[in-house]
């Protein structure tokens, strides 16, 4: 056993109200800068659809993530590492910038500086890699928001796989979830695989996953080998950039930006405890189907005393296991079984999990007559169609999400019970595996979602990594480069660029 | 020797010194000072058209006539004559090998620079340096090329023996080298030239992303064990770290690891 601790993430997307409220906020920290205009570290996708970039779960295509030798090796689906060496000059699985969106601006000054006319000034759109004039947008960064489009192009969604789906294009039995993304901080990562120079890594002390912008050198594999297409490369800078976690904030116990901003409240982050020596094998079952349970086996239950000793004798903080004892994470990946990760099937081991939406009764409007089982509604007739959210979640495997929708739906009718009626229902709760008790914590994490319930992040231990004196006058975070600016440009000796300052030529 | 500081002797004398000088230190300098701008810069990103057929034929192509260069150039002729090559056979090599491999070069450093001109997206996204040095080697391999008409003059390998001995003996600083230089045809007088101007430039442009190149199958296939790297900040390994942890442990008194370890 080699015990690492990970601050992992929960998404609980019945909550979700596709406000973008976390992709924003993300982008005026992380990437409102040239190059990443593009860019989004965190987005949200409306589903079905085919998402940001156009398909990007379609592995046939992209080749992300790992495959499954016949000898039980994995390697990346891209090619093991001589493949990768010999796509260096042109990689043939890198999507292009359209297959993301070119990024654009509105000339919003000439609102205000045109000539009098007998039209109103416009706003048109212009290329923020050219500058050249766009006459027409065909795409942006949530180009099917709210299923906007044909359903012909949206059912090209990848998590239809198995599923009759024409009759989802139909008015009546439609039906439409959000799916927020970010990087997985992955237990097995591809982008860190694929890296010939090594500047891709994860921390051991808080499983991050982060890109070194000196040791990067735009070999471009990363890009490709994530199968979550999470990796961007800076078409300015020349360098791959993903979403750091918000490691400033994570390391100073603060939720991440994403996080903390997220108006509906579904997002919970929390430490994992997993044993490092188990990632190969369970990232090499056979069966994709068995990836779930197989991550589920890497996680370390942190009340267990002998994880707890090694814990200890491997290095992970008190406090850390301290915060893995109540992490909102583990509960719900573990206890309760509601979370899940997105596409095991990539044998990624990602570490940002998702509770699958519950939805309307499908034939609801049919007479009344609403399908219940055992005297709760069946979740396999809800709209959203469970082999749909099995594809996206389990690998295709519907019981465990039959199984996490009952359990959520069981909570409803459990705290109806006791707020309407006053009754604790403890039926209600034993049909589902589980105690009235346990029920009601559930709801206190899952439907109230307090701060304090949704983040349990433990400071890092800056004293064990550096010695005070040593960063004494250091230059703090800076955007690669030491202390240098970092700025690069065509100026420059060394072909890096020099950014004036933007100085007010107006002042008011 | 320095009485008349004649173009020959500059070229041929002085400028190779200057331009291996300015490639180490200006190479090393950018590595420690601004590693952040050591990059291939890939434009694959914003146009896949051209890029694929261009960059790949361009590069085995002059990674072969690079390393052919290297060899051809820098192999002591004793080396030759003890392994009983003939001076002939050995430029009959460097023809047919070099010939096609800097002719499929230059069909991709072509079709390169035709997607750095006229594509907006790239063109808009280039630098001087970008296009400059392009060009730079785009001219480099038409001269290079040419030269093979002038080589097939003569093939019995003598003129090839006289510019091994001016490169070996530039690193063996024989300073009157130079003087076997005066007389050779032209094409070969601008070639060196040229080269040695691109390898004066090669710190200050996107060159300097062939070091990495070729450092990078070494470190990847060679180095690293398996795929995954683990950075860990703690001060010490984790073997040490449980080591320590045993050691307290066993003292009487033990109690609860203090953070830090």
């Amino acid at each position: 056993m080699r015990v690492r601790a990970q601050i992992g993430k929960v998404l609980n997307l019945d909550k979700c109200i596709g406000c973008h409220t976390c992709s924003v906020t993300c982008k005026n920290v992380w990437t409102s800068r040239d190059g990443v205009e593009y860019a989004w570290f965190n987005n949200v996708e409306t589903k079905p659809g085919t998402g940001y970039p156009t398909d990007w779960e379609n592995q046939k295509r992209w080749h992300g993530g790992w495959t499954r030798s016949a000898s039980g090796k994995l390697h990346p689906k891209q090619g093991s590492k001589w493949r990768i060496m010999a796509n260096i000059f042109a990689n043939p699985s890198m999507p292009e910038i359209d297959d993301y969106y070119e990024p654009f601006d509105f000339d919003y000054d000439h609102l205000k500086s045109a000539s009098e006319g007998s039209v109103f000034p416009t706003a048109r759109p212009r290329s923020k890699i050219t500058g050249e004039r766009m006459e027409k947008i065909e795409k942006g960064p949530n180009w099917e928001e709210i299923l906007g489009g044909e359903f012909s192009k949206r059912s090209e969604d990848y998590n239809f796989e198995n599923v009759q789906k024409e009759i989802y294009g139909e008015y009546e039995n439609t039906f439409m979830m959000y799916l927020p993304r970010l990087c997985e901080h992955c237990l097995n990562p591809t982008c860190s695989a694929s890296c010939p120079s090594g500047a891709i890594y994860k921390r051991e002390e808080d499983g991050i996953v982060l890109i070194d912008q000196e040791k990067c050198r735009g070999w471009r594999m990363c890009i490709s080998g994530c199968p979550y297409k999470k990796v961007y490369y800076n078409w300015d800078t020349g360098k791959s950039e993903k979403c750091t976690f918000c490691y400033p904030r994570i390391e100073s116990g603060q939720p991440t930006v994403c996080s903390e901003t997220c108006v509906g409240r579904i997002r919970y982050l929390g430490v994992i405890l997993y044993d490092a020596d188990k990632i190969e094998a369970a990232a090499s079952s056979e069966r994709e189907t068995d990836l779930y349970g197989a991550q589920l086996d890497v996680f370390l239950d942190p009340n267990d005393p002998e994880v707890i000793a090694s814990a200890r004798r491997d290095g992970v903080p008190e406090d850390w296991i301290e915060a893995a004892k109540v992490s909102p994470v583990w509960k719900m990946a573990m206890d309760w079984k509601v979370a899940f990760p997105l596409h095991p099937e990539y044998r990624t081991l990602p570490m940002v999990w998702y509770i699958p939406p519950l939805s309307p009764i499908q034939n609801a409007a049919q007479a009344g007559q609403i399908a219940m089982s055992d005297q709760m509604p069946d979740v396999r007739s809800l709209r959203i169609p469970v082999k749909y959210l099995a594809n996206m979640l389990t690998a295709g495997d519907e019981e465990p999400i039959v199984h996490a929708l009952e359990r959520m739906s069981a909570m409803r009718l459990y705290m109806r019970a006791l707020s309407v009626d006053g009754v604790r229902d403890e039926a209600i709760a034993a049909r589902v595996g589980m105690a009235g008790r346990v029920i009601e914590d559930m709801y206190k994490i899952m439907a109230i979602a307090d701060y304090e319930d949704r983040f349990a992040i433990p400071t890092s231990h800056r004293e064990q990594n550096e010695q005070g004196g040593d960063i004494r006058g250091g230059c703090g975070f800076t955007d690669g480069n030491g202390c240098s600016t970092g700025d690069t440009g065509k100026t420059t000796l060394f072909g890096g660029k020099k950014k004036p300052f933007a100085l007010p030529t107006e002042t008011f | 020797m320095f009485a008349n500081l004649d173009i020959d002797f500059i070229i041929f004398g002085i400028m190779p010194y200057a331009a291996l000088t300015v490639l180490v230190v200006g190479s090393i300098a950018r590595y420690e000072r601004d590693p952040f701008t050591w990059k291939s810069a890939s434009s694959q990103l914003l146009r896949q058209k051209q890029l694929f057929w261009g960059s790949v034929l361009f590069h085995v192509g002059i990674i072969t006539v690079f390393f052919g260069h290297l060899i051809g150039l820098f192999t002591p002729v004793w080396v030759l004559d003890a392994l009983g090559v003939p001076h002939g056979l050995k430029q009959w090599m460097a023809v047919l090998i070099g010939g096609p491999a800097g002719l499929a070069s230059l069909i991709g450093a072509t079709i390169l620079l035709h997607r750095r001109l006229t594509d907006s997206r790239i063109r808009a996204t280039s630098s001087f340096a970008d296009i400059a040095i392009l060009a730079l080697i785009w001219l480099q391999l038409i001269v290079g090329l040419f030269t093979i008409t002038q080589t097939l003059q003569h093939m019995d390998g003598a003129e090839m023996v006289r510019f091994m001995n001016w490169s070996q003996s530039i690193l063996t600083w024989n300073v009157n080298a130079w003087t076997d230089m005066v007389d050779v045809h032209w094409l070969y007088r601008f070639h060196i030239f040229l080269g040695l101007i691109i390898t004066a430039l090669f710190p200050f442009t996107r060159l300097v992303h062939m070091i990495s190149g070729f450092a990078a199958p070494f470190r990847y296939l060679l180095r690293r064990p398996g795929y995954q790297i683990v950075r860990s900040r703690r001060q010490r390994p984790l073997e040490e770290r449980r080591d320590a942890f045993d050691a307290r442990q066993a003292k009487p008194g033990a109690t609860a690891p203090t953070a830090g370890e």
